[in-house]
């Protein structure tokens, strides 16, 4: 006689589908993860956009050329400047204008204060993720101090409109550089003080070792660009490969990572913090004196063409392709490239298999922005 | 007034009323002190408009909550939904019959012990009463009909489960050391010996605490709650007064953790270090503070810590969590046992 299982297990089992936001505390803005679990564990996740679609592409196709810097803010909106920065930088392409180089040199200072703020800011959200509430209000307190250096120069705090096709708009104000200065040499020990909260810490490294690993194949397979791709050990970054700007005149290293992890990542974004005052700093210093707008005619009118300029913001390349017409006052398209966008489709293939919780240290680590994801 | 009357109905009467309210302000002001404590940790105020520096402020919340419109969700098994708080706080105030706050003392002749009930298995009691307000936790999970509701209460019940077992042990080597389970002669038997337990049971006092932690969901083992990835986790759905209980129960339940760690290893209300800097402590200057007083600033030291924890520590992955139970909490604590036994057994023969 042979004993014969049980034909099916005893409990029925099923996958459970769980819609995770997009309505959710954690999933920077309105991202939607359709998602299949097995208990704790991730089958299968699927990114699902477009709740935040404002078509902007099209928008700019209604408008003149001056007039699309605008809406380029609230394309990442908490990195506004890059965002004005690229599309300046690719229209001075396409209409053959250098722009002089105090201009340039103040477009890097603000763009650099820029990228600080917005790497605090996924600092802060990151940490919050993986639990560790504190490092947000430290972050904070310093991305205000760099908001109230863009108040003070441009009048906003986060929709920028601080660049313009040819050079800058203002002038800065008295005393601007002095206080700018200060906060550059305040801020290294400032980073230091949000490390020892988490990089050393033993929870915090138990998080991010060997989560959401990514091999430098599949990084570039799927076009990652910015520290999702340094992360695992490719050294690629627009200021150095096509320097834009006057990035050919500073000095600044590009940090990589070995273990494709989200460790890794985490330090390369703090790296990238340190090197980001290191520029600075050199800017400050080499700043010239000259016009701050390059000699461009009131009503902007393009030759025939189309023209691709990227810039590194700090989610990663964050490109403009227009398609102008001869004599047009305003592009005849423009498809932007949003690194968030690009960088939000190795999400499933960084979680699934993994638990929950690491979902949300991926989504943390991919820095992504949902109003540049969607436009 | 015949004396059993007095000595059997009103004395206790009395007690459990200013019991019941000394614990609940403690609870509310715990509230009040964690958000005021994070905030200075975080660089920021924390509550400073209602009342003066803010005082008023669980006053407000309380009031907030009780008036709030009390929400059952559609499709939730409502009479479950229901009870479900109600099995998480009242545990959670029971256990607070057998902590002895203090020496007994005489009032107008008669002599008044300053906790409910001395009963030879206390430590066993507030075992079994603890381990029933997990079932509160898992079904408002799983009632609620929530998804996020469902994971967290799962996961608060696989946790409780691990981290009783470690947190057992690691009492067994106060019990050992004490030889009672009686919550009033473990702290005389700390009194007898001349030095508190946690010098010879240091390793079990560690593990006590690591899983006291755990059993109250408290950073960083607050996977029931994490709000990162499950909104809420088992309370997602609850709102109003409903939602008040599972929050003050929380609480409570730290109290009771702080509390029986003051109890077995820190030496209850007797005066601090006992044989150290016996000279120093005991001398008459302030031999008038209340044993009372020691044991509150004893227990404020430990709820000092869980909000301490919670500003300091990510949170651990589910996992890993387990990992740490099973893997090193268990094995460690079952060593102590060992060592702790042997201890006593060659000192006392």
């Amino acid at each position: 006689m042979t004993m014969k299982g049980p034909e099916r297990p005893l409990f029925d089992v099923e996958e459970m589908e769980v819609s995770f936001g997009p309505q959710h505390p954690a999933t920077h803005g309105v991202l939607r993860v359709q998602m299949k679990l097995d208990g704790e564990r991730i089958v299968e996740a699927k990114p699902i956009i477009g709740y935040l679609h404002r078509g902007t592409e099209k928008l700019f196709e209604t408008m003149t050329f001056p007039a699309c810097i605008p809406h380029t803010d609230r394309l990442d909106y908490v990195n506004a400047a890059h965002n004005n920065q690229g599309f300046c930088v690719t229209m001075e392409k396409l209409l053959g204008i250098s722009i002089p180089p105090r201009a340039a040199y103040l477009r890097m200072i603000l763009a650099e204060l820029q990228r600080l703020a917005s790497h605090l800011v996924w600092f802060a959200t990151h940490a919050v993720d993986i639990g560790a509430i504190t490092p947000f209000f430290y972050t904070f307190r310093e991305r205000d101090d760099i908001l109230d250096l863009f108040e003070e120069y441009c009048g906003a705090r986060l929709t920028l409109n601080c660049m313009k096709i040819g050079g800058l708009p203002f002038e800065l104000p008295e005393g601007w550089l002095d206080r700018c200065a200060e906060f550059v040499d305040a801020f290294p020990s400032h980073i230091d003080e949000y490390e020892t909260l988490l990089t050393t810490n033993r929870i915090w490294k138990k998080r991010t070792i060997g989560v959401g690993v990514i091999s430098p194949e599949d990084a570039i397979d799927m076009g990652l660009t910015g520290p999702p791709l340094r992360g695992s050990g490719i050294e690629w970054d627009i200021r150095k490969v096509f320097p834009y700007d006057r990035y050919d005149e500073v000095e600044f290293d590009v940090p990589t990572g070995t273990n494709c992890d989200t460790y890794d990542r985490y330090l390369v974004r703090v790296e990238e913090m340190r090197q980001s005052t290191r520029i600075l700093r050199q800017c400050l210093e080499k700043l010239p004196e000259g016009p701050i707008m390059a000699k461009a005619p009131k009503v902007l009118r393009s030759p025939e063409g189309m023209v691709y300029g990227s810039v590194e913001s700090p989610k990663g390349e964050l490109g403009y392709f227009i398609v102008a017409t001869e004599n047009g006052t305003e592009p005849y398209r423009c498809r932007v490239r949003p690194p968030s966008f690009v960088n939000l489709q190795s999400l499933p293939k960084m979680v699934e298999g993994s638990l929950v919780a690491d979902l949300m240290a991926v989504i943390g680590t991919l820095d992504i922005v949902l109003g540049e994801i969607d436009r | 007034m015949p004396e059993p009357i007095l000595q059997l109905l009103l004395i206790p009467l009395v007690k459990i009323v200013v019991l019941l309210v000394v614990v609940l302000l403690i609870v509310a002001y715990l509230t009040y002190a964690e958000r005021k404590i994070l905030g200075y940790m975080q660089v920021r105020l924390g509550p400073n408009r209602v009342g003066p520096k803010g005082w008023l402020q669980p006053v407000a919340d309380g009031l907030k909550l009780l008036v709030k419109e009390d929400l059952v969700p559609g499709g939730a098994e409502k009479l479950v939904f229901i009870i479900a708080p109600a099995i998480v706080m009242v545990p959670a105030l029971v256990m607070f019959a057998v902590i002895p706050f203090g020496e007994p003392f005489e009032v107008a002749g008669m002599t008044i012990t300053p906790y409910l009930a001395d009963i030879n298995i206390a430590l066993l009691f507030i075992l079994g009463v603890s381990s029933v307000g997990v079932f509160g936790i898992m079904l408002g999970g799983w009632s609620s009909n929530n998804k996020f509701s469902l994971m967290g209460g799962l996961r608060s019940a696989a946790q409780m489960v691990s981290y009783e077992i470690p947190m057992g042990f690691a009492i067994i080597s106060a019990v050992l050391m004490a030889g009672t389970l009686s919550m009033v002669g473990i702290v005389e038997a700390q009194r007898t010996a001349g030095w508190w337990f946690v010098f010879p049971g240091i390793l079990g006092f560690g593990i006590y605490w690591i899983c006291g932690i755990a059993e109250t969901n408290r950073n960083p083992f607050d996977l029931p709650e994490a709000e990162a990835e499950l909104v809420a986790g088992f309370h997602t759905e609850y709102s109003g007064m409903k939602f008040a209980l599972f929050y003050l129960a929380e609480y409570a339940n730290m109290m009771i953790v702080s509390a029986m760690a003051v109890v077995m290893f820190l030496g209850g209300w007797l005066p601090p270090f006992p044989n150290l800097l016996a000279g120093l402590w005991a001398s008459p200057a302030l031999a008038w503070i209340p044993g009372v007083i020691w044991f509150l600033a004893k227990m404020s030291f430990f709820l000092f810590c869980y909000i301490w924890f919670r500003g300091t520590f990510p949170r651990y992955r589910f996992d890993q969590l387990m990992a740490v139970g099973w893997k090193w909490l268990l094995p460690l604590s079952l060593a102590n046992v060992m060592l702790v036994g042997l201890g006593v057994l060659l000192l006392k023969g």
